[in-house]
């Protein structure tokens, strides 16, 4: 079986970002905005474990970068549903347009 | 400058003088927390006892200084008796917290205290049933703890900083009945006039003390006083306007003493003053306060006299002021303006004689007058108020067509004014005439101009005391409304007590052999009367003093008549000569139109105009872009994508 190669690992990435983007252009629903961030993240990721390992394969910098950016999610994640609890109890709503009132 | 470090008892000295500030700060915080609830009452004698102590701490301080340690080999030491690091700006330069101790500081702190608790025991009777008892006499404490801080600093900013107490401290007392707009304007007036001069004070201050690189004044004397000192050299060589900076720094300085002493022309607050309560005037504008501007030349003075320019200014502002005032006392209604404009030409004469003299031995003698007459002007004085005040509390009038013939509603206080009116006549052996017979003599040895100015002006003193003498308490039979049952007449024993203690200081103070304690180098200097020299004073006091008896002795049509021949200059002169009326026309005329309205206009366009400007700059932007913030989240991640994706572009492909 062939070894899968940088531009491969690239390739995928690239695909997970953009599909991130598109859900988060398109959706209404702030959860699964919520999602789409997740994936452009773990895109990143996949960015950098694959430099990491192709191209500086003695190094570690790489690993901590994402190890950094899954903690970050997950804080984030962790905010963004207390938000998006809290907007849900006073407009029985999770959609993004409700949330534009939010500006006054 | 040998200092007494080395004997045992100098550390308990130093805090023995400090005792006498600050029990009277102690009374100051006690009645000023606490008074109005705790102490109504006993305000006054809380304050009294106090200032009682510190009287005798001082009298003792002044005995052991005088008699026992002061004199090393006939000579007067100054003493550094405390010295306490106060602001240490950095190593080697701070200002300290001092007490010094030399002939005049122990004087001042004599006639303070004394003059100080007179008016303390004399208020417990005149201010009783006040409202603002309490707070009457915190301000009162407040007051004597900073003219005591005054006279014993040891250095020139500690002495700024006491000197601009003492100015808050009058202000608080001229507007002590703060209902009456005339003494709430005279307050400020006062406030504001001393605070314009004090600002020459400041920056001569700081010329002196930048040449003499101390701050300290035994320090700066022995720099800035000799002539082969290098700071002496380079305050003499620097000028500026072709004025040397040691004559500017001088001259700065006393224009500073020139408003605390109400000399000519920035004497217009004296008279308002008195809107205070009256052993206030007593106190503040007669004995103590006014004299600041005369100690701070005296303690200055070995730097005065290597600056013959800045004597000069001393000397003639002083006789200028001098005669001033002595014209104008003769025209004033007002027994307290009189006794007033009467304050402000005696300061002259203290001033003229610190002005004539030098700085050694003999020559000396004008310093030594200047402050005998300090001294027994401060007895003298605080009589005639006392007394004015003892009348006013009578009659309830400063005016004095409603006063004549008080003598006999009033023997104790007649007996004592006529006392102070002879004392400060010059008529001997009152203490007056010995304090003034020196100041002329020094003024004829040195500058006959000056000298004879003086006589003039010592026999208008003698005509403008008795006219007020006769008005009050000859002239008229009984006045009309006048209140005849006695339940009030002279006040109590605390009203008297004052009155008698300082007619005795009135008559017996001259024969203090004064010339043998304080002197300008601090040997003794032996001071004797010529019986000649002091024929021609003593002769026009009297011809004063009869013409006076003549106009007013008895009512009649005479003085009308005077006045009236003398037209114009009588009108001049009881309009004060018109110079409260200069000052409103330059800073309402002059100052507000050509500085105030520009000022102020561009402060409305220009100042404000840019703030103004700006904000509006601002409203009008966020009212354009404030579309673009929408609060839809989407549409601001598609301009973030979109710009991440632009700056990607030029920062791969164009940035090269």
């Amino acid at each position: 079986m062939m070894e899968p190669g940088l531009y491969h690992i690239l390739f995928i990435s690239a695909a997970l970002f953009f599909i991130g983007m598109y859900g988060f252009f398109t959706r209404r629903n702030l959860i699964t905005m919520l999602m789409s961030i997740e994936l452009i993240l773990n895109s990143v990721n996949l960015n950098f474990i694959a430099f990491n390992k192709y191209l500086w394969p003695h190094k570690l910098d790489g690993v901590f970068f994402s190890i950094f950016v899954i903690a970050i999610a997950a804080a984030e994640a962790a905010v963004a549903i207390a938000i998006i609890i809290n907007l849900y109890r006073s407009h029985q709503s999770i959609d993004v347009e409700t949330a534009e009132e939010l500006k006054y | 400058m040998q200092l007494l470090q080395s004997l045992p008892m100098n550390l308990g000295l130093g805090w023995a003088v400090a005792l006498i500030p600050l029990l009277p700060l102690a009374t100051f915080v006690l009645l000023g927390l606490f008074g109005r609830h705790h102490f109504r009452n006993n305000a006054g004698v809380i304050g009294t006892f106090s200032l009682f102590i510190s009287t005798l701490t001082a009298l003792y301080i002044a005995n052991g200084y005088f008699f026992e340690y002061g004199s090393v080999n006939g000579v007067y030491q100054k003493i550094m008796a405390l010295q306490i690091t106060w602001l240490e700006f950095s190593p080697g330069f701070s200002i300290d917290m001092g007490i010094l101790l030399d002939p005049i500081s122990v004087m001042m702190l004599v006639v303070v205290t004394f003059v100080s608790l007179m008016v303390h025991i004399y208020s417990l009777s005149y201010m009783k049933g006040e409202e603002r008892f309490s707070t009457y006499y915190a301000f009162l404490s407040l007051f004597t703890f900073s003219m005591l801080g005054l006279v014993i600093s040891s250095n020139i900013f500690q002495l700024y900083f006491f000197w601009e107490l003492v100015g808050v401290s009058s202000f608080l007392l001229i507007g002590y009945y703060f209902d009456r707009p005339s003494a709430v304007a005279a307050a400020k007036k006062a406030f504001i006039v001393t605070r314009f001069a004090d600002l020459g004070f400041l920056i001569g201050i700081l010329i002196l003390s930048f040449q003499a690189g101390t701050f300290d004044f035994n320090e700066l004397i022995a720099r800035l006083g000799t002539a082969s000192n290098p700071a002496f050299q380079s305050a003499t060589a620097a000028s500026f306007m072709g004025v040397s900076a040691l004559t500017w720094g001088l001259v700065l300085v006393f224009i500073g003493g020139a408003g605390k002493s109400a000399m000519f022309p920035l004497h217009i607050w004296l008279p308002d003053a008195m809107e205070g309560p009256t052993p206030v005037s007593a106190l503040i504008h007669a004995a103590t306060m006014v004299v600041a501007g005369v100690f701070l030349v005296a303690r200055l003075f070995p730097v005065f006299s290597v600056s013959p320019a800045a004597l000069a200014i001393v000397t003639y502002i002083g006789i200028i002021s001098a005669l001033f005032a002595a014209v104008i006392a003769c025209t004033q209604t007002d027994i307290k303006r009189v006794l007033a404009y009467s304050t402000m030409s005696q300061i002259g004469f203290m001033m003229f004689a610190l002005g004539v003299s030098g700085n050694a031995g003999e020559s000396g003698l004008g310093f030594t007058a200047s402050m005998f007459h300090l001294f027994t002007h401060a007895m003298f004085k605080a009589l005639l108020f006392l007394g004015a005040g003892s009348v006013i509390h009578f009659i309830h009038s400063n005016e004095m067509q409603d006063m004549g013939g008080l003598r006999k509603l009033l023997p104790v206080t007649h007996i004592c004014f006529l006392l102070a009116c002879l004392a400060i006549s010059g008529i001997p052996p009152f203490a007056g005439f010995f304090s003034k017979e020196e100041i002329l003599l020094a003024a004829y040895t040195s500058n006959p101009a000056v000298y004879y100015i003086a006589l003039v002006t010592s026999g208008l003193t003698a005509f403008y005391m008795f006219r007020l003498y006769f008005n009050i308490f000859w002239s008229k039979a009984v006045p009309a409304h006048a209140p005849l049952d006695h339940h009030h007449g002279e006040g109590g024993f605390p009203i008297v007590l004052p009155l008698v203690l300082l007619a005795a200081g009135s008559v017996a103070a001259g024969f203090i052999p004064f010339g043998k304690f304080v002197s300008v180098n601090g040997k003794a200097l032996e001071t004797e009367l010529h019986l000649v020299f002091s024929v021609a004073p003593v002769l026009l006091a009297l011809a004063g003093i009869l013409l006076a008896t003549w106009l007013y002795k008895k009512q009649n049509e005479r003085p009308a008549a005077i006045s009236a021949s003398l037209g114009g200059l009588y009108k001049a002169a009881h309009r004060r000569f018109y110079i409260d009326e200069i000052y409103v026309f330059i800073t309402k005329k002059i100052l507000f139109n050509l500085v105030g309205k520009p000022a102020a206009w561009f402060d409305k366009n220009v100042v404000d105009g840019m703030v103004n400007g700006t904000a509006e700059a601002t409203a009008t932007v966020s009212e354009k872009i404030r579309g673009l913030q929408s609060g839809k989240v989407q549409q601001y991640a598609m301009f973030f994508l979109v710009a991440v994706i632009f700056l990607a572009v030029i920062f791969i492909y164009l940035w090269k």
